[in-house]
């Protein structure tokens, strides 16, 4: 080999090192704020949470004390409600995608699920405000509870058409061979098997939502005190965040890391459940092949 | 038990269960009322956008996307393109910062990362992806401007400071602080979806590259990358699609400020975050017409992003499926 190749050669290895290198570094770089993001929320939040913190109102500025009740209210109701119009369509959704994936209606279905997750979530806001807020001419939960249910919509449907594709054909036909109707076959042995992806998309869609702030700015809107009427405006723990965080007032700012904690703690745990049941059904499905 | 049968035939009942085929078309019903459902929302959300800005698109005419009078007070006229181009700056701001550490990323995780660190990290992208934007803001408001951003745009002032872009006086909130924070809120988008596109490359490529005595990064840079390009492209315009629509955290770090300056180190708005601030402020029908109309051209751009990054990316897994199968 002569000197010109071989200083080829060695040029092309310090590339290859280099380039291979910075990937690793990218990596390092791209988790380093998640880890950081976290220990600050904990740093930051951790001394403000006690019992009270729970269950107490919130106080106006410079009285010490007060809570995120009428928040974790607030979330719980919208984020129910959500759900409670999300799962039935999304599942049902999710059922057809997977089942009719040739039709046209189930191709628009998938692409049209894929570009709803797409669409700011502010601008589902302004869809719920004009469609709800507008006509009733007030702020309320159950406008708050619809946004939600649009921004879960096609997480879950993505999530349970997966799941469904994934359950053997074997038992499909089995069920139909034993003489089982479709829905029946559908419903009491595929969607069970397929149960726990379900509810995995379930949770990611609850963890989605009950961050979501920007179209409770325009629905549910806020509201200081304890509010149990869904005609009423009500606050969610993510939009409390974003009063206290913009308020010049240093305690309203400790109470926006606290509730900060409250959240992401709330948002992470559904995260790391909803990977266990992934992981725990992945295992499930080897040891039926 | 066949006779049986037959005779209940004649039955009301045993007739209303064969026209529904034993609750099997009424189940069919409902999937397709479902689909259709889902299916309607994605056109009823530009109907209501379009109807409710009327009053705004009447008055202003296309001028509204070219103009940058936004004046609710004196005048009430209203024109979108500061806005437009707050969201176009800082969404490109992110993207540059994002594609290389996102495909970088991407690369590590499928190319090179051992087997046992593939799944952590894999989860922590995810986690990434699921922070909370008002906790991103909260944190990029009072830790990630004042640590970083604002060291840097001083930085950047100081060496670049004749180029109108990089113009003082130097603020925390700005337009480079909330692009430098959405470009770690897209990072996860092109991490995850490029990832799964080197994935989906058969490995029939790699083995080719590394029998013709490649090295692992020419592999990767003259065979992996030209061949996952339209997914690789379909990652990044859909990591541009969440930086666009992005609002709570932006609000949070932009300093909302009609600035018409060019420079990056100024306050600015974008398109989520006048409609997020001025929504419920906007006290005459035209003027929540004018922010409603953003929000409709929003809708329209997100959408365009979305079907062309959503085809691109399908293109890939139809090719890879193809050649799999030949």
């Amino acid at each position: 080999m002569n000197r010109f190749s071989a200083r080829r050669q060695n040029w092309r290895k310090v590339i290859n090192i280099v380039m291979l290198s910075f990937t690793g570094l990218a990596t390092l770089l791209v988790v380093t704020p998640l880890i950081w993001i976290i220990g600050y929320v904990i740093r930051e939040g951790l001394p403000a949470i006690n019992l009270q913190f729970f269950t107490e109102l919130p106080t106006p500025v410079g009285v010490s004390g007060g809570g995120i009740a009428n928040a974790l209210v607030g979330s719980l109701m919208t984020v129910s409600l959500g759900l409670i119009i999300a799962v039935p369509v999304g599942t049902l959704a999710g059922v057809y995608a997977a089942t009719h994936p040739d039709q046209p209606l189930g191709t628009l279905l998938r692409f049209g699920t894929d570009v709803i997750s797409g669409v700011p979530s502010i601008v589902m806001g302004i869809f719920a405000y004009t469609l709800i807020v507008l006509p009733q001419r007030h702020f309320s939960a159950f406008s708050g509870g619809i946004v939600l249910a649009f921004i879960m919509v096609p997480t879950i449907v993505r999530s349970t058409e997966e799941m469904i594709r994934l359950v053997p054909n074997s038992l499909r036909e089995g069920s139909l061979a034993l003489g089982a109707a479709e829905w029946k076959t559908s419903l009491s042995v595929i969607l069970p098997a397929a149960l726990n992806g379900v509810i995995t998309g379930v949770m990611l869609a609850i963890a989605r939502a009950a961050g979501e702030a920007a179209p409770m700015l325009f629905t549910a809107f806020g509201n200081p005190f304890m509010n149990t009427d869904f005609n009423q405006p009500v606050s969610t723990l993510p939009h409390m965040i974003f009063v206290y965080a913009i308020a010049p007032y240093d305690d309203w700012r400790a109470k926006a890391w606290a509730t900060a904690l409250v959240l992401i703690t709330l948002v992470l745990l559904l995260n790391v459940a909803a990977r266990l049941l992934v992981w725990w059904r992945g295992r499930l499905f080897k040891s039926l092949k | 038990m066949n006779a049986e049968l037959h005779k209940d035939q004649s039955s009301f009942g045993a007739r209303v269960r064969n026209a529904w085929q034993h609750g099997d078309r009424l189940y069919r019903l409902l999937l397709t009322v479902a689909a259709l459902l889902v299916m309607i929302l994605v056109i009823g959300i530009g109907y209501e956008l379009w109807q409710n800005s009327a009053l705004s698109r009447q008055a202003f005419g296309w001028k509204f996307l070219i103009t940058s009078d936004w004046d609710p007070a004196l005048n009430e006229t209203f024109g979108a393109l500061p806005f437009i181009l707050g969201t176009l700056i800082t969404s490109f701001i992110a993207l540059l910062a994002a594609i290389p550490l996102g495909i970088g990323t991407a690369i590590f995780l499928a190319e090179l990362a051992p087997d046992w660190l593939r799944e952590p990290l894999g989860f922590l992208v995810e986690l990434l992806a699921a922070v909370p934007s008002v906790v991103y803001g909260l944190w990029g408001l009072f830790v990630y401007i004042p640590v970083f951003v604002r060291p840097s745009a001083e930085f950047l002032n100081k060496s670049l400071g004749f180029l109108p872009l990089f113009e003082g006086p130097v603020f925390g909130p700005s337009r480079l602080a909330a692009g430098l924070l959405l470009a770690i809120m897209v990072f996860p988008t092109i991490t995850a979806i490029s990832r799964d596109v080197f994935r989906a490359i058969p490995n029939s490529q790699r083995e080719a590259a590394m029998a013709m005595g490649a090295t692992r990064w020419e592999m990767i840079y003259q065979v992996l990358i030209p061949y996952g390009t339209s997914g690789l492209l379909g990652a990044i315009i859909l990591g541009l699609g969440r930086a666009l629509g992005e609002t709570i955290a932006v609000t949070m770090v932009i300093g909302n400020n009609l600035d018409l300056s060019a420079s990056l180190l100024r306050p600015g708005y974008t398109m989520a975050s006048i409609i997020a601030n001025e929504f419920t402020e906007a006290t005459f029908d035209l003027y929540l017409n004018a922010l409603i109309e953003i929000g409709l051209i929003l809708f329209a751009m997100t959408l365009l992003i979305n079907i062309i990054a959503r085809l691109l990316i399908w293109r890939v897994s139809q090719r890879t499926k193809a050649e799999v199968r030949a």
